[in-house]
């Protein structure tokens, strides 16, 4: 792996809620404290549920957003202030695709003369350079030049997904960020999109971020993966051996919790209750309500993020190294009995 | 009296076009059937027909019997006490689903008014126990509470609460974790599932997710472009998929151990049910498809102990899945 | 009540007292923008000495944020100033107006809504069909037509041609009838319009499916359903419409000679009666503000999210 291309360091986002004549702002800490970072040919994937913070944060490693603090350097230099001219010029170098491919593409415009946009704006060759480039592209994800005259309306799914792919790669991106990108897919379409983004980064040695709630698929597409929880990094690792020997307790219920085909529900870590609302977050590690095998000192102090070794980070006082849970199983591993009025009691009201 | 649940070559066409190309179906007492497909395929619109849900502009005929009874006969009057009482429904984005004006008492007591005569004070009691049943902490305060001040989870909950008033022989739950959080999802599978097994009704589980359905299911039906093409026991399915789509749905799915392979897709895109190609549905993506395929439309047939395929072709070949390979995948998509 | 609603409501109120201060103010602002008032009010030929007692008589000598708070002071007491052409208090002409606006505003207003409703919710259950198609023929036809073609084209047929009903005045119910229909029809179509699009838009929606597999009838899921749920975009839709009729008011009085405030509007436009101008342009801004605020209220009665949405949707 080379060195990082784009690094984030400590970065946080905030913003302010229920603002109005009277009432006191309320904040809600969306991303708290996150550091990450992503170098070319490596594609680093970000797991959570809603609230999270994990589209947040994708937006603030894109310079979609500026960080209320910490700091963003891409290519070894800070991320230049949104609006500004250096700006608008590392737009070229970093691009997004987002889960819904018709709202992120123009639908009174063909596709060729779409793809074709970042090129006149910012003039790369001339006429007959560019519109090689987009049927080359068109070709790279798998669509015929008879697509480059349609309207996106006249696509599938899949179809307008990797348009919409061709087209944030027709600037030559060092860096890809996608959200979701294949969530609103069927299952089979998916797996084509899927295959065709891990092919795409590994040919054109590009840094990605890929961001999704499935477990499965980033870790199909991803080399190393951060897991988040209400803002935070609780766990980061080496994509296979997290997802096989997960150290912190929610990652643990993560992966118990992926429906895996064929087998019955059984034997599965069950969390109670439900993600805690941003805006009110509480003491301590944030997972604490909800994890099985909190004790006194998880609810006064947050876990700091520590080195496990092997390239593993967790944030959590009872993990000791992901070897040493897996032989020895915590109160986590083993199922909590369902108790229906248990189960939800934990629930914010 | 609790029993079985039969449709027998149901089919529905929206303006002349036809979706759903006679689907039968068999739940008996307390099954369990999970029912797969990807959007398209059928497995909602079946449902909804099945229990005149569907807007007036859509033709349904076939059979849907309950107790000797055909459903789709029966007028609009009688067909209210079936819905709810005899087979209660649940949907996806309980957010949605549930009437965001009304109180969540007020939604729950209907059906108890409906189909169980209850009113008043009883109704209030009712409504608390269920909501004790489906774990929402603190019931008797929260059954004056709106829809938007609970959680998506939490209307998931309140969703089959409402399900469970009628005291149903069968309940159909399309797609009911989909829009909900992956440990959320898992606390709403085991709910149903521990319901299921409590009350002994009937349950169809209607999902795009082979995952979702295995977890709950004992037997799962795979639907395509508005036809079963495989029935199956969840284990035999997984284990000996015999049609060339469910092994492509398997082997779509990215696992979450072992090593890592490539993904094996499906080329190409369902089919527009107003243009659908001659023979079978599925044929024009299909590595296996040979010349018969796509003239002659292949009928569900059984192939072994409670499976049955629709395919010419397929002789339950365990690793077809491994052999799609790209070449075909992209073969296809040109 | 809720807590929540109580705030919300407080806040609406406090939202209107600051809709009416601008309006004041706009008033004033506009009224002194188009020059010296003693220009216009004066005839051009009064000596200037007369001229300087006036300005000094009310106040224009002073310094404009002075004449501002003074104009405040005197909208507040309900003092407006003398009208030019009668001599009477010009608030008292007004106050004698309203009574007739508002019996041919409500009239029109109640004929309306029921004509309105009823067409377009059996357009939207009959969705797509010939009687669908008809109905929403008949809305357009209603509300393009302008309401002084349709007032004339009433008055040449029913009081002209046929001779049953009266043309001008109001000194009977009788006299209420052609006003009323003229002021209602457009608004009758507009109404119908609306209440076909939120019908069609609530019977869609996921809720309805739940409703009907409940075992709810057609006519349980219409009422305890999709009304209530209907209910909340029809009160925003009127609380706009009420700024239209009183526009429609001004026409429709003028035409069949009913002596409402848009009678008095006219009258003293052309008279140049600047006091009476103003006061009537400020009373329709109170009965828009405080009607607009009655929705409001009700809206936030109504709708359990009102709280929520606030909150969300910030001073929104």
């Amino acid at each position: 792996m080379s060195a990082s291309l784009l690094h984030a360091r400590n970065i946080a986002r905030s913003y302010e809620l229920n603002r109005h004549i009277w009432g006191n702002a309320s904040v809600v800490h969306a991303v708290s404290d996150v550091t990450l970072s992503v170098g070319r040919n490596e594609t680093l994937g970000i797991v959570g549920e809603s609230g999270s913070g994990k589209s947040t944060t994708g937006r603030l490693l894109l310079g979609l957003e500026s960080p209320t603090r910490g700091s963003i350097s891409f290519d070894g230099r800070p991320l230049p202030v949104i609006g500004s001219p250096e700006w608008r010029k590392s737009r070229t170098r970093m691009q997004m695709i987002y889960q819904d491919p018709l709202a992120a593409l123009d639908r009174r415009l063909p596709i060729a003369k779409q793809m074709r946009e970042p090129l006149d704006i910012h003039q790369a060759g001339n006429l007959q350079e560019r519109e090689t480039r987009v049927s080359e592209l068109l070709r790279a994800v798998g669509l015929s030049d008879a697509v480059a005259r349609r309207y996106p309306h006249e696509l599938s799914g899949g179809q307008r997904q990797r348009v919409v792919l061709a087209r944030a790669l027709v600037t030559r991106p060092d860096l890809l960020v996608c959200d979701e990108p294949v969530s609103a897919l069927d299952v089979s379409i998916q797996a084509q999109v899927v295959n065709l983004l891990s092919d795409l980064q590994a040919e054109l040695g590009l840094a990605m971020i890929f961001i999704s709630h499935d477990l499965r698929v980033v870790r199909q597409v991803s080399h190393r993966i951060a897991v988040m929880y209400l803002g935070r990094i609780v766990e980061e690792g080496e994509a296979d051996d997290l997802f096989a020997r997960p150290a912190h307790p929610y990652t643990r219920a993560l992966v118990s919790a992926a429906p895996v085909p064929g087998t019955k529900l059984g034997g599965r870590i069950m969390l109670r209750g439900e993600p805690p609302n941003p805006a009110n977050q509480p003491s301590g590690c944030a997972f604490h309500p909800r994890c099985s095998a909190a004790v006194a000192r998880c609810k006064s102090e947050m876990p700091a993020l520590a080195e496990l070794g092997g390239g593993r980070k967790v944030s959590c006082h009872l993990a000791g190294s992901p070897s040493e849970n897996q032989a020895d199983p915590s109160p986590a591993r083993t199922r909590v009995p369902l108790n229906p009025v248990e189960a939800a009691s934990e629930d914010v009201a | 009296m609790r029993g079985s649940i039969t449709l027998e070559e149901l089919t529905v066409s929206f303006n002349g076009v036809r979706v759903l190309h006679g689907i039968d179906l068999a739940i008996g007492p307390g099954e369990t059937l999970g029912l797969v497909g990807e959007s398209g395929s059928g497995k909602s619109v079946t449902w909804l027909a099945a229990l005149g849900l569907l807007p007036p502009k859509a033709k349904v005929s076939g059979r849907v019997m309950l107790n000797d009874r055909n459903l789709l006969d029966m007028p609009d009057s009688k067909l209210t006490g079936i819905r709810g009482g005899r087979i209660a429904m649940i949907f996806q984005d309980p957010v949605s689903a549930l009437n965001p004006m009304l109180t969540v008492k007020r939604q729950i007591g209907e059906t108890l008014a409906l189909h169980r005569g209850l009113s008043g004070a009883a109704i209030k009691a009712e409504a608390k126990r269920l909501l004790d049943l489906v774990g929402i902490p603190d019931a008797e305060r929260r059954l004056n509470a709106y829809p938007h001040e609970f959680s998506g989870g939490q209307n998931q909950r309140v969703m089959i609460a409402m399900a469970l008033a009628g005291q149903p022989d069968l309940l159909v739950a399309d797609e009911p974790t989909t829009a909900l959080d992956v440990t959320i999802q898992a606390q709403i599978l085991d709910l149903l599932a521990l319901t299921q097994r409590e009350t002994g009704m009937a349950l169809v589980l209607i999902s795009h997710d082979l995952g979702v359905v295995s977890q709950v299911c004992d037997r799962v039906a795979v639907m395509y472009a508005g036809r079963i093409v495989e029935e199956a026991p969840v284990e035999r399915l997984f284990e000996h998929p015999a049609h060339p789509y469910s092994q492509g749905l398997m082997g779509s799915l990215p696992a979450i151990d072992g090593p890592r392979r490539r993904l094996t897709a499906i080329g190409g895109t369902v089919p527009d049910a107003s243009s659908l190609p001659a023979g079978c549905s599925f044929a024009p993506r299909c590595a296996f498809a040979e010349t018969q395929c796509h003239e002659q439309i292949p009928l569900l047939a059984g192939i072994g102990r409670d499976h049955s395929v629709a395919c010419l072709v397929s002789e339950a070949q365990p690793s077809a899945a491994i052999r799609y390979s790209r070449q075909k995948e992209q073969r296809i998509e040109a | 009540m809720k807590m929540s609603s109580l705030k919300a409501i407080g806040f609406r109120a406090v939202r209107s007292l600051v809709t009416l201060l601008l309006c004041v103010t706009l008033v004033f602002v506009i009224l002194r923008a188009a020059g010296d008032p003693s220009e216009e009010l004066l005839p051009p030929e009064t000596p200037p000495d007369i001229r300087q007692e006036y300005r000094v008589q009310w106040g224009l000598d002073r310094p404009i944020v002075v004449q501002y708070l003074n104009f405040l002071s005197r909208v507040a007491r309900g003092d407006l100033g003398e009208s030019f052409a009668s001599d009477l208090p010009a608030t008292e002409l007004v106050m004698r107006a309203i009574p007739k606006t508002i019996l041919l505003g409500g009239s029109a207003f109640l004929l309306a809504t029921l004509i309105g409703m009823s067409l377009g919710v059996t357009a939207a259950l009959r969705h797509g069909t010939a009687v669908d198609r008809s109905l929403i023929a008949a809305a357009v036809l209603g509300y393009s037509m302008p309401v002084f073609f349709l007032g004339i084209l009433l008055i040449l047929v029913f009081a002209l041609q046929l001779r049953v009903l009266p043309s001008s005045g109001s000194s009977s119910p009788v006299h209420l009838i052609l006003p009323t229909i003229t002021l209602a029809l457009p608004l009758a179509g507009r109404v119908a319009r609306f209440a076909r699009t939120a019908t069609l838009e609530v019977m869609g929606k996921p809720f309805i499916r739940t409703a009907r597999a409940k075992g709810l009838g057609q006519l349980a899921v219409i009422l305890g359903h999709a009304l209530p749920n209907a209910m909340v975009p029809l009160l925003m839709f009127f609380g706009i419409e009420i700024g239209l009729i009183l526009s429609g008011a001004v026409v429709t009085e003028t035409i069949f000679a009913w002596p409402g405030l848009g009678r008095l509007l006219v009258d003293s436009v052309n008279m140049r009666d600047l006091p009476v101008v103003q006061a009537v342009i400020l009373m329709i801004t109170l009965i828009i503000v405080l009607s607009n605020l009655f929705v409001d209220i009700l809206h936030a009665l109504l709708d359990p999210k009102v709280s929520l949405a606030r909150t969300l949707g910030g001073a929104g």
